[in-house]
């Protein structure tokens, strides 16, 4: 905790060969369902904090690109290209069949290999754990999400896990420096060698290689049944964790849901492309366009954003107003027991924020 | 078809597999309590070495499943580094075509936990998916790793799981799926569940996203009923359960196929760091030899240390330390055999 200022989230490092722009464009892609309201809310709350960026908005519905499928359009890709930052609303997926995951055509097209995701209990916001304080760092390209999958013979389909060197090595490392940069003491590699004892086993192998160059930070190895188990019986056992892909996902949303759910959760999208920061929750369809959504989750992956662009002042400024406002409980949105709409909560920060 | 059980004189022989770790101290208990309580089960107990390479220990505990039909086992551990070497507790399960895992999740009023009244039932793949265990290395650095879902087995399992839910009085069934991401394979996996979801129009039936259903399950486990899932998410919906409840030490699991049934600890946990201290909680092998008993239609003998055990948890509270108590082990066992005491007719003691 740099200068002994409180950050409640951390900084999230970035690969050394990225470099920002100086103009400090981010692009924003609002996203569907609830995106659009809560992205608005972002803005108005940056705004009023002075934060020195300017927004380029972008929309990814997919086109049908020059091969007849469908994808990212290309003006999307190239903004993110240029300034090598985003904030990102949720994005609608469907299930079943239809078109991949934009999510993932995202994490692919930028290289976004590690998935950070803080998970702190919220003072002010009482569940039923009061002792969270967990990072989960999750392999974001490969691992059950290949999208390599075939019917054998019919009834018969196969999914393939890809599990490689370089990717598990690179988030191996990752979580390293991020628990070194924020003064984290241990990293835990969640994996499940002892069924995939050869994939989830290359995986464990690059962690402990990465372990062997960072000895100030405790590591320790274990399932990801057993970490299931312990972590909603104690979750302060658990500091850093980093895992394939699948499992981080699943465990990312179990931590939320220890804190209280994914309309406070924020992420980042750490990549070799840039970075994407993004609330983690769905589009809410059954809330949309009602100014009901709780813009929290979005705004502090913006604040996590700032802190990776090393705007700190500014970051904190936004997320103790943010933090405050939650623990003040006075205007709080519904999924937080509250009546406040959106806007009324939005502008219960930018009030503590401009007398601040 | 269920082939009969050899019955010598009147008793019903039982594969033992202590395993590693706390499985034999926990499956010792359970002959110490039988021979008390004058259960007519003879053990055939079969050791397997964790650190042979060779199969041939395994081998001899899946021709005494083959024989007696049904067996209470610990977690095997398999030490061997090999990646040829799988894991024997899955070799086990896929030799005797175990399909099924049914894991009964429910609350002790006598323990401690943030949430109460949880009462679902996990209903697993047990042979296939995740397990699959076919990886190979394409070139160094990197592994491919196969999930096979075969709509057969979908299907089996889906008729499984909404039978169970009719015949046992439950009201609905969540599939737990990925299918937004492995489209193709838990896609079937879903498919085949609401296919044949229609036969039981009087079950309600629903899904849930994986990581979606672990956030639910620790706000709002109330909301589940049965939980039918492939083989890996089972794993982790039952260990989310379990630690809800108040952990790994309390509950059993039954691993079930056309012809024979394996009883176990839910979680089947080793407890490589608890072995031998006399702190592991016997509760789940209890409760694995409980429905070893009511698979054997040892009803009497089933519901006497049933009754034991719950009085034990909840009335006496005598508590290990996982559970938040300071007894020992054996300070359990010492406590369900004087409740069985009450209850065992001096005849049936040999
Ligand atoms: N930011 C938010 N503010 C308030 N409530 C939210 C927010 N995000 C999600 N929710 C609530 O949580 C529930 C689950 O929402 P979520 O959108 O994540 O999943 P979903 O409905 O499956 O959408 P998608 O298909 O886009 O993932 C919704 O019913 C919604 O009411
Ligand atoms: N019967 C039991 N009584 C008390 N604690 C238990 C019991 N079974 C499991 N546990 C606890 O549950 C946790 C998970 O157990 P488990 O044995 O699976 O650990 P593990 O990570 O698999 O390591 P290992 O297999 O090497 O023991 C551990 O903390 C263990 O002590
Ligand atoms: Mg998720
Ligand atoms: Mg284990």
């Amino acid at each position: 905790m740099a200068s002994g200022v409180f950050n409640f989230l951390m900084k999230s490092c970035r690969p050394s060969n990225v470099r920002y722009a100086s103009s400090r464009t981010v692009t924003l892609i609002p996203g569907d369902g609830i995106g659009p309201e809560i992205s608005a809310a972002v803005q108005k709350i940056f705004a009023s904090a002075q934060v020195p960026i300017e927004w380029e908005s972008v929309d990814v519905t997919p086109v049908r690109g020059p091969d007849g499928k469908f994808g990212i359009p290309q003006s999307a890709i190239d903004s993110v290209n240029t300034h090598k930052i985003g904030l990102k609303g949720p994005l609608m997926t469907p299930i079943g069949k239809g078109h991949r995951s934009l999510n993932l055509a995202l994490r692919k097209e930028f290289n976004l290999y590690a998935n950070v995701r803080p998970c702190r209990s919220i003072e002010g916001y009482e569940t039923l754990y009061k002792d969270v304080d967990v990072v989960t760092i999750r392999e974001n390209t490969e691992g059950e999400y290949s999208g390599i999958e075939h019917e054998i013979v019919p009834g018969v389909v196969q999914s393939i896990k890809l599990i490689t060197e370089p990717a598990s090595q690179r988030v191996a490392d990752y979580a390293f420096e991020y628990a070194k940069l924020n003064g984290r003491k241990k990293v835990t590699a969640v994996h499940k060698a002892n069924i995939m004892r050869m994939s989830d086993g290359l995986f464990l192998r690059c962690c402990r290689e990465a372990a062997k160059k960072h000895p100030e930070i405790k590591f320790e190895e274990k399932y990801l049944d057993t970490v299931c188990l312990t972590m909603v019986q104690e979750p302060s056992k658990y500091d850093v964790l980093v895992m394939p892909n699948l499992y981080g996902d699943i465990l990312s949303d179990l931590c939320a849901g220890l804190i209280g759910g994914l309309g406070l959760t924020p992420s980042g999208n750490i990549g070799l492309g840039g970075a994407i920061f993004e609330s983690v929750h769905g589009t809410a369809p059954d809330i949309a366009g009602k100014d009901l959504a709780n813009p929290t989750a979005l705004l502090l992956s913006a604040v996590m954003m700032l802190r990776h662009m090393d705007l700190g002042q500014h970051a904190l400024k936004i997320e103790q107003a943010c933090l405050a406002t939650i623990r003040d409980g006075k205007v709080l949105t519904g999924d937080l027991g509250g009546k406040a709409k959106c806007s009324e909560f939005t502008n219960a920060i930018i009030k503590r924020i401009e007398s601040s | 078809v269920k082939y009969p059980k050899a019955k010598y004189g009147g008793r019903s022989t039982v594969t033992l597999l202590p395993g590693g770790g706390i499985g034999p101290e926990l499956t010792g208990y359970v002959k110490e309590i039988f021979l008390y309580a004058g259960v007519p089960v003879v053990f055939e107990e079969v050791k397997i070495d964790p650190s042979s390479d060779s199969n041939e220990d395994l081998e001899n505990a899946i021709t005494s499943i083959r024989r007696n039909g049904v067996g209470l086992k610990g977690n095997i551990e398999t030490r061997s580094l090999s990646t040829s070497v799988m894991s024997r507790n899955v070799a086990l399960r896929n030799e005797l075509d175990l399909f099924v895992n049914v894991f009964h999740c429910y609350s002790f009023t006598g323990i401690q936990s943030r949430h109460q009244n949880v009462d679902i039932y996990v209903i697993r793949q047990n042979t296939e998916g995740e397990y699959a265990m076919a990886e190979h290395e394409s070139v160094p650095g990197v592994v491919e790793c196969l999930k096979i879902i075969t709509r057969e087995k979908a299907e089996r399992l889906a008729h499984y799981a909404f039978n169970f839910a009719r015949k046992n009085g439950r009201k609905k069934v969540t599939t737990v799926h990925k299918a937004n991401i492995m489209k193709l394979s838990d896609g079937l996996f879903l498919e085949v569940s609401r296919e044949v979801a229609k036969h039981y129009p009087e079950i309600e039936h629903n899904d849930m996203i994986i990581d979606n259903c672990c956030m639910q399950l620790v706000s709002k486990p109330s909301q589940f009923d049965v939980m039918l899932t492939t083989n890996l998410y089972g794993t982790i919906v039952s260990n989310v359960i379990c630690g809800l409840i108040g952990g790994a030490g309390l509950l059993s699991g039954g691993n079930y196929g056309d012809h024979y049934a394996v009883f176990e600890p839910g979680t089947r946990n080793t407890g490589t760091a608890i072995a031998g201290k006399n702190v592991a909680n016997p509760i789940s092998m209890l409760n694995g030899a409980v429905d070893l008993l009511n698979h054997l239609e040892l009803d009497h003998h089933a519901r006497i240390l049933r009754d034991a055990i719950m009085k034990t948890v909840n009335e006496d509270q005598i508590h290990t330390p996982d559970v938040g108590g300071s007894a020992t082990s054996t300070d359990v066992v010492e406590n369900v055999l004087k409740h069985l005491a009450q209850n065992v007719k001096p005849g049936l003691v040999f």
